[in-house]
Formats: structure tokens, C-alpha cells, sequence
């Protein structure tokens, strides 16, 4: 057998929190072959992108190598001087990170970009490699490659960045690449022609990589094998096709099973029943620039409704009409059959109290500074009036509400929790007011897959006891699948679809909606072959523009 | 670049609507000065008929929203208006006319812009150069080294500087002269050497804030992404700073400089002093000193002007650091 291009052996990694040293990697062995895709998989915290980057004999601020050895092609990287390793990186092994538009320097052209690489390690001269980026950008399909170069990375869409990072990282070609949850901030739609893209130029140059994602689904259609990880143990590794059909540990089995969470269907709505809200043909604009046209659709007592589309298909608008922060150009939003006024500035107390809003990032949308019992206990008062020992009272049984317990939970700060925790404590600041509709914004994009599902079974049974109403904004149709009554697709700031989650997904549909739906990833690992053999692989592009 | 372009005369319009108000203030804030130039220049012998015919003389007994506008409207017109000290002294002697603000200021404004303008030459390059170096060399001998020195000057009286710097290359070691008494038709040679003790003194002054700046600014970025990016395309550190992390922070670093070089222009009183070095700080204190209220509100302006031109300029070139200004979608 030949010498495999990267073997890492024993490998323990530690980041510093204050003075202490913590683990992150506790010893992982891990083995890439010439031309292999190894996908890296586990939940936020496994410590997967610590691994990428060590992989590269790279650490971030706050992070060391205690102990181990990173072997790449025979050069023991850990042991290699910085100028050895500089000669290196990016030109045969490159990086690909999650977010391209953070990631390209907003202060450079992106083919200056490109090229940097290629010159400074002296591959090729700047023409050759300006020529060179063009038919990469021209194999990764994006549109106008002679020019899409020159334009500043904010010029230019996420997705079409994603596959100019991509083209970057293949710019000196090398040996290997380590894709770092390139596709988790796109659309599924964009999703789907970035992954294409992805897998056949790393085919087409034999290139190693190693490929890092939360999502199954994703690693499913990508790699060749799949190693497991969860809090800096590997949990097991295998061919992709034996890890999908047969995973013998516990703890994967258990992420395979998150997807079977689904709500029983509810009995239709009754007609002629008053809708708690009723969105009557909104027009909403952000200054001259139109955004919503038309928008109607109610949502029922106790119920929930799914409002799905891609990014810009005016999802988020809509709930800030409904909360009265965007007042509406034209059409009405009526609450338990009564029209709100348009500005929240006008409603009263009691019509405030009734809409609530939970928030995509708990992070951003809790005060860092206070903590958890004063957060909750602002509507408490705010809204009900009670203070003293009955405002603690109420704190404490909307804590017990969330299944947090009030004892542990009451004093500490935002910071000092998980990012489910402040998910969970944005959903109890919404049900302080006590009110009868709640907004939930992608409440479950930021969080990995087992504890967005607890999020998704808390809100189910919140919503048995309670009977609230939800309009549940996201743009992942597993979500939908798991907890909505209704659906409602978006795109372009109208309605394209409405209806019930049954009928939204038994053809036929809407041909956005059809795209919605097939672009979701599933776990088979041929799926994206026979979707893209499907759509007609020439066909992707348009794809993405989403050409009905 | 329309985007531009109105961003640029907006801010001007901004800039000409401060300098308006910051002339009322320093209008009304002159006239609070006790005791006036009638007073002052009569001294034993003011009685009350001379003090008032002064006054009239002077225009000193109308109003004061009618001086303000008799006022403005002369500096619209580049009429500073006349100096009290020089004309009375001219009138005494019979002779006509009197020396006009302008003609008084003029010369020790271009003394002083020249000074600055040598400073900046100087520290603006080191500054930036050691930012980055630090930067570069973070938390080093080197960067100790420099965060001392250049904070130890900065918090040294700036007399003090300048003694010892007269101490060591004009006393000790007699390279510069101590004294910068330039005068008009001096060559520039000459004027340049005769300036330079003076400029090191300020460029000690200066540097600190402008080096600190930069350092931080690139420091800051240097979590981004984008920078981890660069290192893992394998460049040198050298480049990582100067080429991704340098165009990101020019915004703050830009406007360091600019509040430092406003300082050179308005605010070197103590070293023009200890340098007999005739710039535009002595005339003031002196003009103050005498109630010749014209040079001193002259000379407020021309302070308040420079401030807002160089913020200004910062602003504007600031908002050109950022490529999404420049290229609009």
C-alpha cells in the first residue's frame, strides 16, 4: 500500500478559557489517501474545525497541539519551521471556509485574490494565473467568468462567492483541501449547485479533502468515508454507504434519527373560524425598494404556520409588518378579527402584548448584561403588572416552562449558557407576556441538529398546553416537515404557495415549490447524482436562478 | 462614484455650517474677555471722554450683532480687518493706513503650516511604520520597547522635550541650532535646519497616539476571517499585515493622524516659545494679551478652520477606505 498523503496520530489539541487549558481533541487518528474525501461530521463544540485547521499544522489564537503528529506527505507539519509550513499552505494544501463573504478581503478585487497565492508561491506568473482563474470560475459554473474577477467581494452573490473560494483554494491545485462547512450558510436552492460544483472539480484534479459539516445529508453526497465526532472523540469511522445503512454506536444512530421528529397532522381548520392573525394583501417596501406584493394569508388558533423561501424572498418582512416595526405601504394586519394599526407606536399595551417574537440568534437578541431572571422578568412587569414575590414566582415557573430549573438558571448571564439554553430563554421572554401568536424567526438554523430538535419539542408542546399560534419563519423544509399545520412559500415577495402541510408536500406543486422541496439533501448518497441527472446537469445554473 | 460625490459635499456643507456657528462662539466669546483695548492702552490716563472716543474710533461702542455681521462680512470679503495695536501705533506716528489682520497673520500662519508640515513628514511615516512593526511584532521586546518610549514622550511636558533635545544635539553635541528664528527670504536650506529641532520635538509629541492607533486598528482586525485566510494561503506575516490587515484599518488610523495634525496647527504655543520659533501660536497669545481683539478672533478662526478642513479630510478619506462606498453594487 502507497504512503497515504496526510496521517494524523494521536492527535490532542487544548484551548485555553481563562488560565486553564481544556481539552478539545483528545487524541484522534485519522488517514487520507491520495484523490480521498473524508467527511468530518458532529455537532458544534466536537471540535471539527479545530481538527480541519491542525490538519494544516494551523491553530487559532487560544489553541495548541499537546501532543500528536500531523504528517503530510512525509513532512511532519507539527515539527516543520513556519517558513516550511508557509510554502505549503495554499499551494498544496488550501482552505475553504463557511463564510465567503467574511472570508475574501473586502478591501481586494477577488481575482487579486485568486492570484496572490499563485504568485507568491511562484506557481505561475500573474497572467498565467488570471487566465487560469478564469476557466476555473468557468468550470465551477459562475456566470460572466472573464469578468465576475474584478468585481469587490460585496459585488457579488454568497453562493457565487462560496465557488470563487473554491476556485482559490484550487488555484496552485493541491494535493489537499479542507472544506469547512462551506455550504451551511447558503440557501438549499444555492446549496445544491455549490456542492455540484464542489464535488466534480475536486474529482476532476484528484484532489484530497477533507470535508467538515453538522449536516448528514450534505457529508452523505460528498465523501467517500465519514468519521464521527462528539466533544473531541472520534465516535466511529466508515464508507459512507455503511455509516448511512449500518452506524453501530449509539450516538450516531441517534443523529440519524433526529429526522424522524414529526407532528401528527391536526384536524383541518374549521371554516369560517376567525384566524387569531390575518395578513390581508400587504405591500411593504425598505425606503423605494419594494419588497412585499400582496401578501395574504391567515394563521388559526393553536396552530402553526410555516412561511418558507430563500434568503431576500421576504419571510422576515412580513413578521415585521405583523409586529407593527414596518408599517405596510398597503393592506392590514388583523388580530382576532379587528384591525391593528399599522404602527406598533399606536397599538395598545394589550395589542403589543399579544404578538411576541423569538429571534434567529438568541446571542444577539439577549441583553448580555443582564441575566437570565431579569430578562424574563421585564415582560413580567412590563406587560402583567407583578412585581416583587410574583414576578420571581412567574421567572420561575416560565424557567421550569422551558425545563430549566429556576434555582440553577435564575442569576446567571446570557454567556454563561449553551446556544440552546438562550434559545430557550428567548422562547420564556416571549411567553412572559403571555400572548396568543409568537413569531419564530429560524429560531433553529443556529443551532445543531439534536438540540434543534428539543427546541422544535418544546415549542410542540408549549403550543398543546398553551394554544398558541406560530408563524414559524424558516427556510429549512425539515423544519416544516417536523412542526408545521400550514405552509406557505415565498419568493420574491409574494405568496407562490399556500395550504396544508399535507397537500404542500404531495405533488403537484408549484414548480418553486418543487424546487424547494427537491433541493433539500436527503441521506442517500446517490441523490444528488440522480437529482442533478434529474434537472439535467447543464441545467444548474438556472437552478439557481431560479427560472420557473 | 455619484454615491461618492454627494457624501463628499455633504460633509463640506457640514463643515461650512460648524465653521459658521464656531465663529458666533468665538465672537461672543472674545467680546466676554474682561477689560478692553481702550482701557488697556490709555492706562492712568483713560478718562472716561477718551475711553468712549476710542471706542468709537474702533467701533467698539455698537452693538454687538452688528459688530458680529460687520465682522463676518469682512472675512467673506478676505477682509480680516485691521489690527488695534499696529494702527494706533502707526496713527501716533502719523502715518496712514495701519497694518491690516491679513498682513500681520500671514506671514506666521505659512511659519507655522511649514512647521507642521515638516512634522508630519516626519512623524507620520514613523508612526505608521513602528504601528505596524508592533503590530507585526506583538507583545515582543520591540513592541514593549516601543509602546515605552513613545508613551514616555507623549507624557513628558512638551518643554521638557525640547530642552533635552537641545541638550543632547545642540549643547552636547552642537548638530542643530536652538534657536529657529526664521525670517522671510531665508533659504530653504537654511530654514529646513533652523525648523528641525522644533519638528523632532513635535514629532515626539505626536507619535505615540498616531503609532498606538495603528497598531490597534490592524491588532483589531487581525481575528477576521479574512486574515486567517491569508495565513492559510501560506503568505508571510509581513505581508498578512501590510496587504490584508493595513487597507481594513485605515479608517480609524486616518483620523488619528488628522486630530494630530490639527494639533500641530493649533496648539504648538509652549514649543514656538522655547525655540523663539515665529509661528502663529505666539502672535495669538501675545494679540490676547493686548485685547487686539481683531487678531484674535483672526487667529480663533483660522485654528477652527484647520480642525474642521483636517476632520474633514479624514472623513471624506475614511469613507474612500471602504470599498463598498467606492464600488457600489
Amino acid at each position: 500500500m502507497t504512503e497515504p498523503l496526510l496521517k494524523i496520530r494521536g492527535l490532542k489539541l487544548e484551548g485555553r478559557s481563562d488560565e486553564t487549558w481544556n481539552p478539545i481533541i483528545n487524541g484522534v487518528d485519522l488517514t487520507l489517501a491520495r484523490g480521498e474525501v473524508l467527511g468530518l461530521i458532529g455537532e458544534s463544540g466536537a471540535g471539527k474545525s479545530t481538527l480541519g485547521l491542525a490538519a494544516m499544522g494551523f491553530t487559532r489564537d487560544g489553541v495548541r497541539i499537546s501532543e500528536g503528529s500531523v504528517v503530510f506527505d512525509g513532512i511532519d507539519l507539527l515539527k516543520a519551521s513556519a517558513a516550511v509550513k508557509r510554502g505549503l499552505l495554499g499551494k498544496r494544501i488550501a482552505y475553504v471556509a463557511q463564510s465567503a463573504a467574511a472570508s475574501f478581503n473586502p478591501a481586494h478585487r477577488i481575482i487579486d485574490q485568486h492570484v496572490e497565492g499563485p504568485v507568491q508561491h511562484g506557481v505561475m506568473s500573474r497572467a498565467e494565473s488570471e487566465a487560469d482563474c478564469v476557466a476555473l470560475y468557468e468550470k465551477l459554473r459562475l456566470p460572466d467568468p472573464e469578468n465576475i474577477g474584478f468585481r469587490y467581494p460585496h459585488q457579488v452573490s454568497g453562493g457565487q462567492l462560496q465557488r470563487a473560494m473554491t476556485a482559490m483554494a484550487m488555484a496552485c491545485r493541491p494535493d489537499l483541501i479542507i472544506f469547512d462547512e462551506p455550504t451551511t450558510a447558503l440557501d438549499v436552492t444555492t446549496q445544491i449547485e455549490v456542492l455540484a460544483s464542489i464535488r466534480d472539480i475536486v474529482k476532476d484534479f484528484n484532489t484530497a479533502a477533507i470535508y467538515i459539516t453538522h449536516d448528514l445529508a450534505v457529508v452523505a453526497q460528498m465523501a467517500d468515508r465519514i468519521k464521527v465526532l462528539l466533544k473531541g472523540d472520534e465516535v466511529e469511522t466508515a464508507d459512507t454507504r455503511t455509516m448511512l445503512s449500518a452506524p453501530t454506536q449509539e450516538y450516531t444512530k441517534s443523529l440519524w434519527a433526529v429526522r424522524s421528529f414529526e407532528r401528527p397532522l391536526k384536524a383541518p381548520v374549521v371554516a369560517g373560524s376567525v384566524p387569531v392573525v390575518s395578513v390581508q394583501n400587504v405591500d411593504a417596501s425598505y425606503g423605494i425598494v419594494p419588497v412585499l406584493h400582496g401578501v395574504s394569508f391567515d394563521m388559526h388558533a393553536g396552530r402553526t404556520v410555516a412561511v418558507v423561501g430563500e434568503s431576500g424572498s421576504g419571510k422576515s418582512t412580513v413578521a415585521r409588518c405583523i409586529t407593527g416595526l414596518l408599517p405596510p405601504k398597503a393592506g392590514q394586519i388583523c388580530f382576532d378579527g379587528e384591525v391593528m394599526p399599522a404602527d406598533y407606536r399606536k397599538r395598545s399595551k394589550d395589542q403589543l402584548r399579544q404578538v411576541q417574537m423569538i429571534y434567529q440568534k438568541a446571542d444577539t437578541a439577549l441583553n448580555p448584561r443582564m441575566s437570565v431572571g431579569d430578562i424574563i422578568a421585564r415582560p413580567v412587569q412590563f406587560y402583567l403588572g407583578l412585581t416583587g414575590k410574583e414576578k420571581r414566582a412567574r421567572v420561575d415557573s416560565l424557567l421550569e416552562q422551558i425545563e430549566l430549573e429556576p434555582s440553577e438558571y435564575y442569576s446567571r448571564l446570557p454567556s454563561e449558557l449553551s446556544g440552546g439554553q438562550k434559545q430557550r430563554i428567548g422562547i420564556a421572554r416571549a411567553l412572559a407576556a403571555e400572548p396568543k401568536f409568537i413569531i419564530c424567526d429560524e429560531v433553529t438554523s443556529a443551532l445543531d441538529q439534536l438540540v434543534a430538535e428539543g427546541i422544535l419539542r418544546l415549542l410542540a408542546n408549549l403550543q398543546d398546553n398553551l394554544g398558541l399560534s406560530y408563524m414559524f419563519i424558516t427556510h429549512d423544509l425539515a423544519t416544516v416537515r417536523a412542526i408545521a399545520d400550514e405552509v406557505v412559500v415565498m419568493k420574491n415577495g409574494r405568496v407562490v404557495e399556500a395550504g396544508p402541510k399535507a397537500e404542500m408536500f404531495r405533488p403537484p406543486h408549484h414548480p418553486y415549490t418543487d424546487l424547494l422541496l427537491s433541493s433539500v439533501p436527503e441521506m442517500d448518497p446517490d441523490w444528488l447524482t440522480n437529482l442533478l441527472q434529474e434537472r439535467g446537469v447543464d441545467n444548474i445554473g438556472d437552478a439557481a436562478v431560479g427560472k420557473m | 462614484m455619484g454615491n461618492v460625490l454627494t457624501i463628499v459635499l455633504q460633509r463640506l456643507a457640514f463643515g461650512l455650517i460648524t465653521l459658521l456657528i464656531v465663529s458666533m462662539v468665538i465672537f461672543i466669546a472674545v467680546n466676554l474677555l474682561p477689560g478692553d483695548f481702550a482701557e488697556l492702552i490709555l492706562g492712568q490716563g483713560a478718562t472716561p471722554e477718551a475711553v468712549a472716543s476710542i471706542r468709537h474710533d474702533l467701533g467698539l461702542d455698537q452693538s454687538l450683532v452688528t459688530r458680529y455681521f460687520g465682522w463676518l462680512g469682512g472675512m467673506l470679503t478676505g477682509n480680516l480687518g485691521t489690527s488695534f495695536a499696529q494702527l494706533n501705533f502707526q496713527t501716533n506716528l502719523g502715518g496712514g493706513g495701519g497694518v491690516t489682520v491679513a498682513e500681520q497673520i500671514a506671514p506666521r500662519f505659512a511659519n507655522t503650516m511649514f512647521l507642521a508640515s515638516v512634522t508630519a513628514m516626519i512623524a507620520v511615516p514613523i508612526a505608521v511604520t513602528l504601528g505596524i512593526l508592533a503590530a507585526l511584532y506583538r507583545n515582543t521586546v520591540f513592541d514593549r520597547a516601543t509602546n515605552i518610549l513613545t508613551l514616555s514622550s507623549i507624557s513628558s511636558p512638551e518643554f521638557f522635550m525640547a530642552y533635552i533635545l537641545i541638550l543632547f544635539l545642540s549643547v552636547l553635541n552642537p548638530i542643530l541650532p536652538s534657536l529657529s528664528n526664521i525670517y522671510d527670504g531665508m533659504a530653504f536650506g537654511e530654514r529646513l535646519e533652523k525648523t528641525l529641532l522644533p519638528a523632532l520635538t513635535l514629532t515626539l509629541v505626536v507619535t505615540a497616539h498616531m503609532m498606538r492607533m495603528t497598531r490597534a486598528a490592524i491588532i483589531n482586525l487581525l481575528a477576521s476571517p479574512y486574515i486567517e485566510m491569508a495565513r492559510l494561503k501560506g503568505m508571510s506575516p509581513m505581508r498578512v499585515i501590510v496587504k490584508h490587515a493595513l487597507p481594513n484599518a485605515l479608517a480609524p488610523i486616518i483620523n488619528v493622524i488628522a486630530l494630530n495634525l490639527a494639533y500641530l496647527v493649533t496648539g504648538v504655543v509652549v514649543v514656538e516659545v522655547v525655540f523663539v520659533y515665529p509661528g502663529i501660536g505666539q502672535l495669538f497669545v501675545d494679540s490676547v494679551k493686548i485685547r487686539d481683539i481683531p487678531v484674535v478672533q483672526a487667529c480663533c478662526l483660522i485654528f477652527a478652520a484647520a480642525y474642521i478642513l483636517l476632520n474633514l479630510t479624514a472623513d471624506i478619506l475614511s469613507t474612500l477606505s471602504n470599498p463598498r462606498l467606492r464600488h457600489p453594487k
